[in-house]
């Protein structure tokens, strides 16, 4: 079951000084970097690198100063379970919001292919 | 091992429906982690609106967004991250056993950085957007282009990083009480568990901002001509 | 066939320093951190709110013998069923089986001294009884009408009632929720004794955590869309108006995105409690344990994939419509696989008829029949035709009612001599029992009838020829309501009066038959060592009195 350990003393893993220092300065490097990036005509490209840098910055805190990285799996499973929870929410909500003007082509079974093309 | 053993080997801070202090440390660790996907999921309901709303009416908001200042947003994302760091090193120090008043020390600092956030927020910001009349049901006097999709953008301006300051005042409460603990000398290299949990819940909330500061005030770039 | 009935010359004093008399006073109780004594605060709160909910439906049956309506304005009415979905639905069958038995059961059946989070479990509660205060409130000062669903436009910018006041403590009570979902997550995860591994626990836990996920990842979204929807009305702002770009339909997403899992945090403790009732009257052990204990964590996560599927009529986009569909037959899947095991475990077993057994073979019928006209209304064609009927209000009430409160009921009665350490008459309870299913079905059957012939739901008239079903069912109303009185009385006269209950008067495997009724505050004397299977019950062919 659980570690049972009845000595003084942290059995948690120390995370060097060192290792916070250089996470700190990646995370302020990439925050000027999506700042400066958004002064860049990218199209919509903008979108997928502000979101991208974002999406690093949450796992270097994540794994770093929440030390997941050093965590059970049970910890990671919950994390994975709260965003792809999030992802359902979402993908399902725009499956309907952006396929509200969608037309029906045309019927009978001849549209199934078309139609699963078009969903996918 | 005998029960009478067992308690007289159990450190300060120990809750006897456990059996041992490690199990305590996973299951309050747990605990939180818990807490912390319930909130993905409470923001995340928001996030989902603002995602629907994002791809429906771009343009609205990015009319929305150039409403708002980089420069706030950017240094208020440097102050949070500035506060994990110092968080962190709180945990740290007492986790190596370090004396009380360093631990303190890092905590005051989180502390004073979390104030910051929300003074620059609700003081440059928050402020500055009542008098130019762009909150919307408070103060709203936008006439310019997509002026009601801005509005619908704006309301979701607030009410996440309204949502997100108050997550922000409630950590500056745990955080006093930690201090305060810390104080009284509650805290070991043995039994820190408060500490490191209470630091899960404020680097979410920096997580959290991660994610607003380029959903907000980043939409559609900041070029010339966007 | 009878019970091992305990000597009946036993005094209250023979029941021994126990979790009820190991200390006294208001303060002991209020103040308490013994996951047992909070599991009977929250007995007593939701049997409140249960009669207040069930006053509301007596009094909408009672109107609708006439139809046009025998005793209140349309807008009363509609401030009536609203007050009756709301607090059935959040303030009494959500918290129900898991707040009580959950509470009080979960520790005792894994080994430990208490829940994980002992102070946390009594906020929740605490927590709970704001919420309730502020629903009670608003009902009294005139309650909402806009149904249990708060749609905008009409609740946001129309309606005159109450909304706030209640989004509130629907919301307040959310948080309730989520604490005892998180507390029971961490306490089955790291509290189990030596020995009980995953696959050794009852049923029961299974479902209960299986809940406890829909607890912790739906309720927030709950949460923050009644928050939203708040703040639309207090600030005349529109996050749901399309005049400013909103979409009403985001709200529906929104809400159903929890509302419809909270349905299955309304039945999935319901089969924990079957599973557990069914096993204990045959004698005999589950059939297909690992199936069942599977199908309680399918259904949690399927779940989450077919809200969409109470919004096929509302203006959700057809392609939405049709992965919906899908997924919600889907879903039907894991709870059939529940009966067909709770069926097989009833073959060649040795069954006995006490009450609680009775409430379970009853939900074993009226959930699949509930079931069943699931499929019908998942199907987008035919759903058509009976959303907006009383198809839809016969489906949901054969699950809510004909599955949940009977084995909520079925639960109390079988774990009622764990709990007060007395026997109730079980005459007494076999009546009642009956009494709700005809009742029951007396009153909900014709529903399903009414709703094929078109009468639509949530409506204070009806077309004349509608009557003779309608007075069918406000008379099984009756009759199911007097059946929910007489346990009231009875359960209340044990808790007196009953004989002496002793450990184990089912002779039921589990751990918490191993210690005393009522059980020590401490619960276990020595933390316990698990060896056996769960339902580890001698093979069948043996007699068992």
């Amino acid at each position: 079951m659980s570690e049972h350990s009845e000595h003084g003393g942290s059995t948690e893993h120390v995370v060097p000084v060192s290792t916070y220092v250089s996470v700190f300065l990646a995370l302020i490097a990439l925050t000027a970097l999506t700042t400066g990036v958004a002064y860049m005509d990218l199209g919509q490209w903008n979108t997928v690198a502000a979101l991208t840098i974002a999406v690093i910055k949450m796992l270097l805190v994540v794994l770093f100063f929440m030390h997941v990285k050093y965590a059970a799996g049970l910890t990671r499973i919950a994390i994975l379970a709260g965003f792809f929870w999030l992802l359902i929410m979402i993908t399902l909500t725009l499956s309907d919001e952006l396929t509200r003007g969608w037309e029906i082509v045309s019927h009978g079974w001849g549209m199934i292919i078309p139609l699963m093309i078009r969903l996918l | 091992m005998s029960e009478l053993a067992a308690h007289s080997a159990h450190p300060p801070g120990f809750a006897h429906q456990f059996e041992t202090i490690a199990q305590q440390r996973e299951a309050g660790k747990l605990g939180m982690w818990v807490f912390l996907v319930t909130e993905i999921l409470f923001f995340g309901g928001m996030f989902t609106a603002y995602t629907v709303y994002r791809s429906l009416h771009l343009q609205a908001f990015v009319t929305g967004s150039h409403l708002l200042e980089v420069k706030f947003g950017a240094t208020n994302t440097a102050v949070l991250i500035v506060s994990s760091l110092t968080m962190a090193l709180a945990i740290r120090s007492a986790q190596t056993g370090k004396r009380k008043g360093q631990t303190i020390f890092w905590l005051i600092l989180t502390m004073l950085l979390g104030a910051t956030f929300l003074f620059l927020k609700f003081r440059f910001e928050w402020y500055h957007d009542y008098v130019d009349g762009i909150v919307p049901g408070v103060s709203w006097s936008y006439h310019g282009p997509y002026a009601p999709g801005a509005q619908l953008f704006m309301c979701f301006y607030f009410f996440m990083t309204g949502l997100h300051a108050l997550h922000m005042v409630v950590g500056i409460g745990i955080l006093t009480v930690l201090i305060i603990m810390t104080a009284r000398n509650k805290f070991s290299s043995e039994y820190y568990a408060p500490l490191e949990i209470s630091g899960l819940y404020w680097h979410f909330v920096d997580i959290v901002w991660i994610f607003l500061f380029p959903l907000l005030y980043l939409i559609g770039g900041r070029y010339l001509g966007s | 066939m009878s019970t091992a009935i305990a000597d009946l010359h036993e005094t209250p004093a023979d029941l021994g320093v126990n979790y009820l008399n190991a200390s006294y006073g208001i303060r002991s109780w209020l103040l308490t951190k013994d996951h047992k004594r909070i599991g009977l605060l929250y007995l007593a709160t939701i049997t409140l709110m249960f009669f207040v909910g069930g006053t509301a439906a007596v009094l909408m049956r009672l109107h609708l013998i006439e139809p046009q309506g025998a005793l209140f304005e349309p807008e009363t009415y509609n401030k009536l069923f609203s007050t009756h979905g709301i607090i059935m639905v959040f303030f009494f069958l959500v918290p129900s089986i898991p707040a009580t038995l959950g509470n009080f059961l979960i520790p005792l059946m894994i080994g430990a001294r208490d829940v994980a989070f002992p102070k946390l479990n009594l906020l929740s509660w605490y927590i709970f009884v704001t919420g309730c205060a502020f629903a009670l409130y608003a009902t009294l000062s005139g309650g909402v009408d806009t149904g249990w669903t708060f749609y905008p436009p009409y609740s946001s910018s129309f309606s005159h009632t109450h909304v706030v006041a209640v989004a509130l403590g629907v919301f307040i009570a959310g948080f309730s929720s989520i604490l005892t979902g998180l507390n029971f997550i961490v306490t089955i995860h790291k509290m189990r004794a030596p020995g009980m591994t995953w696959f050794r626990l009852p049923l029961f836990i299974w479902a209960l955590y299986a809940t406890s996920l829909i607890f912790v990842l739906g309720t927030p979204v709950i949460a923050i869309t009644l928050f939203l929807l708040g703040l639309e009305r207090i600030l005349h702002v529109g996050i749901f108006d399309p005049a400013v770009g909103g979409d009403p339909l985001l709200f529906q997403h929104l809400f159903w995105f929890y509302s419809h899992p909270a349905v299955y945090i309304m039945i999935l403790p319901g089969m924990g409690v079957i599973s557990e009732l069914i096993t204990a009257f045959s004698r005999k052990k589950i059939f297909g344990y690992t199936f069942v204990a599977f199908s309680s964590l399918s259904i949690a996560v399927i779940s989450f994939v077919v809200w969409g599927h109470h919004m096929f009529v509302t203006g959700q986009s057809i392609y939405a419509g049709l992965v919906f569909s899908v997924l919600s037959f889907l879903v039907a899947i894991p709870s059939a696989i529940k009966v067909f095991n709770w069926t097989a475990t009833l073959y060649k077993g040795s069954i006995s008829y006490q009450a609680p057994m009775l409430y379970a073979l009853g939900f074993i019928g009226l959930f699949t029949i509930g079931g069943l006209t699931g499929l019908f209304l998942a199907s987008l064609a035919t759903d058509v035709h009976l959303n907006g009927t009383y198809f839809i209000v016969a489906h949901f009430h054969y699950i809510m009612v004909g599955g949940a409160v009977m084995a909520y009921l079925g639960g109390i009665h079988f774990w009622w001599p764990k709990i007060t350490g007395r026997l109730y008459p079980d005459y007494w309870a076999r009546v009642a029992a009956a009494l709700i299913f005809i009742g029951f079905n007396l009153t909900f059957f014709p529903q399903f009838v009414l709703g094929y012939l078109g009468m639509p739901r949530r409506y204070a008239v009806y077309p004349a020829e509608f009557q003779v079903l309608n007075v069918m069912s406000s008379a099984g109303a009756s009759i199911l309501g007097i059946g929910y009185v007489i346990p009231l009385i009875y359960l209340t006269w044990s808790m007196r009066y009953g004989p002496a209950a002793g450990p184990n008067p089912w002779r039921a495997k589990g751990l918490e038959w191993t210690i005393t009724s009522p059980p020590p505050t401490e619960n276990f004397e020595e933390t316990p060592v698990v060896t056996e299977e769960a339902y580890s019950y001698p093979s069948s062919g043996v007699a068992s009195v």
